[in-house]
């Protein structure tokens, strides 16, 4: 299975690969914001943590139809589905090395960008926190929503009605963690709701996703 | 290792394509799966690899002892030849892919990158796979695609050898393989003639045509 993970690594490096595609997009998404909303700052950092969240949460989208498809495509995923390595096994490396090529890279650039949309002080460590937290999560749904649309062409989006309304406690927990950090309210709750949501989706979708791929390769 | 099949029923999707498909193949021996176009070869190569559950009938064999090869190569362009044989070796948990690449001549081609290759060349790194997997039935769904004489004869070396080390082979193709002591089953004969179990066009057929 760790070989799995290293070929989806080396793929996403290597030219063609997408890597660095979502963080570039949610640079400019971000970016994109202030000259929608205008310079003000004080309705930039109201707004900042549901913007900062959203933009990760969009990016992480961008690529998950990538997931499986690719595989699928050069008939790869048919010859993984009859090697040792169970269906379960691949969806949980599939959505961890999506994990490592997207959401990770966010983490990391959020406080950047959270700089460009005057977020205040407090909020940073809290920003990053709830990022690191529920961008697994993110992963994971999309991998499930990823096995089941796979073999359908042009399925981009159609996975992604599937998978945003799936998004929607993550980024609503995500970002209010992140408003109470900046208000100066207690963020703990939030925070460990966001969590628990994550805990659940890795411990739950990659059944699922398997159950999914396997009634797609028939 | 040998596989058996007992009066199989398989399907492709919502259509019923096989039935009653009943061989056996020992350890040592090869079958070689012949059949028109829509037969059904894939089918029940994909059936017997257990990718679709068959709707009937028993497959006697472990299906960890089942090597599939495909129409397609599963071969990922943007990794070298050395790079995707240790990523079958690994996903397979075998370790030295050196007998593969001397079975099919790949050391001239070790660095270079599979969406760099002919299409033959392609096909030849996709069959080394079989022997990376270690596994010992062999089910190949037209393994000659592509290859030239040359290449079918290595091809052809490379099964031989595999069933005088005790495995088993069934394979589909259109072209003579040079494997004389191989068992032929024409699988057109297995074709099932209802295409539905439910089939709620049957009846308005059968009347249109009385």
């Amino acid at each position: 299975m760790i070989g799995l993970l290293k070929r989806d690594l080396t793929l996403a490096i290597r030219a063609g690969g997408g890597f660095g595609l979502s963080l570039a997009f949610f640079l400019i998404f971000t970016t994109l914001v202030p000259f929608g909303v205008g310079p003000q700052t004080q309705i930039l950092a109201e707004i900042a943590p549901g913007i900062l969240w959203l933009g990760a949460l969009l990016a992480c989208l961008l690529s998950l139809d990538r997931i499986f498809q690719l595989d699928w495509e050069d008939g790869t995923l048919d010859l993984v589905a009859t090697s040792p390595v169970p269906l379960e096994g691949l969806a949980a490396m599939k959505a961890l090395a999506h994990w490592i090529t997207t959401g990770l890279p966010l983490v990391a650039a959020a406080p950047v960008l959270g700089l460009l949309l005057n977020l205040p002080g407090p909020a940073y460590p809290w920003l990053m926190a709830s990022l690191a937290l529920g961008t697994p999560a993110l992963s994971a749904i999309g991998t499930f929503g990823a096995a089941l649309t796979v073999g359908i062409k042009r399925g981009g989006l159609l996975l992604s009605l599937l998978v945003l309304p799936l998004y929607i406690p993550t980024l609503i927990f995500g970002a209010l963690c992140v408003a109470r950090a900046a208000t100066g309210q207690d963020a703990t709750t939030p925070l460990v709701l966001v969590a628990g949501i994550t805990a659940g989706a890795l411990a739950l979708l990659p059944f699922a996703a398997a159950a999914a791929l396997r009634v797609n390769l028939r | 290792m040998s596989l058996s099949v007992t009066d199989l029923a398989c399907a492709r999707g919502p259509a019923q394509i096989l039935a009653g498909v009943t061989f056996s193949v020992a350890a040592g021996q090869a079958l070689i799966l012949r059949g028109p176009n829509g037969a059904g070869k894939t089918t029940l190569l994909r059936t017997l690899a257990g990718l679709t559950p068959p709707l009937a009938g028993t497959i006697e064999a472990d299906p960890d002892a089942i090597a599939y090869a495909a129409h397609a190569d599963g071969l990922k362009s943007a990794l070298t030849v050395e790079e995707n044989l240790a990523f079958w070796a690994s996903v397979f948990g075998t370790h030295d892919p050196a007998p593969a690449i001397e079975a099919f001549n790949l050391a001239p081609l070790l660095h270079r990158r599979a969406g760099e290759m002919s299409a033959g060349q392609k096909r030849r790194l996709s069959l080394a796979r079989l022997l990376v997997t270690g596994r010992p039935v062999w089910c190949l769904d037209e393994p000659t695609v592509s290859l030239d004489v040359e290449n079918v004869a290595r091809f052809a070396a490379a099964v031989k050898a595999h069933l005088a080390g005790g495995g088993s082979a069934v394979i589909a193709t259109h072209i003579d393989l040079g494997l004389p002591e191989a068992a032929t089953l024409d699988i057109s004969r297995f074709v099932a003639k209802q295409i539905r179990a439910d089939d709620p066009f049957a009846d308005s057929f059968a009347e249109g045509a009385a």
